[in-house]
């Protein structure tokens, strides 16, 4: 593994992040929508919205949480919905592991702030820029601020307009997660035999997901894929 | 019940609790991560993580999505792998993925 300061900075690295960063818009921008039209909804107000949208900054959890949002917010209600977004977002816990030698000798004020902004996309931005020698710091942090921009905005005008945002499946909007993190794949790739736990983590994710659905496939498939590269020995 | 009108707390302390969860996963695998030696054999377990939790999340997508989601992933890795240019990828995909869609698919 390369050995990068975490600490150095670029400004043409800020540039890179955030220009890397724009092809996840357009699906970031759907999803938003829709959260911020979930919310609007259930009957929360625009602030307790924008405050869910800044504090949880974890769109898949909002949009489940709010799916099972309960009509009165009981003590026992609320520890459910927590539960519930810890259940979704437990993969976060791999990505910021993964970080980890990354961001490690950053100060404590700038380390924590920085954890709460981290996503899946700036993550792997990140960490695929990093391979080809930039400085992490400056593309997590450019990527990162395109992300929360878009994401403050769109999830704001979700609210406003509320049911215009209307159904994303219709135009394959719900697909363009997903298309950006297959085409991730791509500059991933260092041989079949380095490609052996995606295989594992696959597999295991489908299957997690026929017999036991919810959203713990990810998470499942991911610790198996981590398994299978912890037998597999370098040949590098 | 201690009534809460007229201003209501309760969705704010929701989403208080909901922030606390979230930012929890957050810290929480940075610090795991200080308290595990970085062996070699650790490096490589996190140097498959990327890739390992995009098929993790992409593959069953496909398994549910059916052909939609198929067409559309597959154009994209392709242009991704002959023009290495992911903004017209994901261009090349949602195009393929909406006309899929409205095509009944």
């Amino acid at each position: 593994m390369k050995t990068t300061k975490s600490d150095q900075w670029s400004r043409a690295d800020l540039e890179l992040g955030a220009r890397l960063a724009l092809p996840v818009l357009p699906g970031l921008i759907a999803f938003a929508l829709a959260v911020g039209a979930a919310a609007a909804a259930k009957g929360l107000s625009l602030l307790n919205s924008v405050l869910m949208n800044a504090l949880v900054f974890a769109g898949a959890s909002q949009l489940v949480a709010l799916e099972v949002w309960p009509e009165r917010l009981t003590i026992g209600a609320i520890a459910g919905l927590a539960l519930v977004v810890a259940t979704v977002n437990a993969r976060i816990l791999l990505i910021t592991a993964a970080l980890q030698p990354t961001f490690r000798d950053l100060p404590a004020w700038q380390l924590y702030p920085l954890l709460h902004i981290t996503t899946d996309p700036a993550w792997l931005i990140t960490m695929r820029a990093q391979r080809d020698g930039g400085s992490p710091l400056s593309i997590f942090l450019g990527a990162s601020l395109v992300l929360v921009v878009a994401w403050m905005t769109a999830s704001t005008a979700g609210y406003l307009f509320g049911a215009l945002a209307g159904d994303p499946r219709r135009f394959g909007l719900d697909l363009v997660m997903p298309i950006f993190f297959a085409t991730m794949l791509v500059p991933l790739w260092r041989g079949a035999r380095k490609a052996i736990p995606w295989i594992a983590a696959g597999a295991v994710a489908v299957a997690v997901q026929q017999l036991f659905g919810g959203w713990y496939f990810v998470v499942a498939g991911a610790i198996a894929g981590c398994a299978i590269a912890g037998f597999i020995d370098d040949s590098d | 019940m201690i009534p809460i009108e007229p201003f209501d707390y309760g969705p704010v302390i929701a989403i208080f609790a909901m922030a606390a969860a979230t930012y929890a996963m957050r810290a929480g695998g940075f610090w795991i991560m200080t308290h595990v030696p970085l062996t070699r054999r650790v490096s490589r377990m996190l140097a498959a993580l990327p890739g390992s939790v995009i098929a993790a999340t992409v593959l069953p997508i496909i398994a549910r999505g059916g052909l939609a989601a198929v067409l559309a992933i597959g154009t994209a890795v392709l242009v991704m792998v002959v023009r290495r240019n992911d903004f017209l990828a994901v261009i090349a995909g949602m195009s393929v993925a909406a006309a899929a869609r409205a095509a009944g698919l």
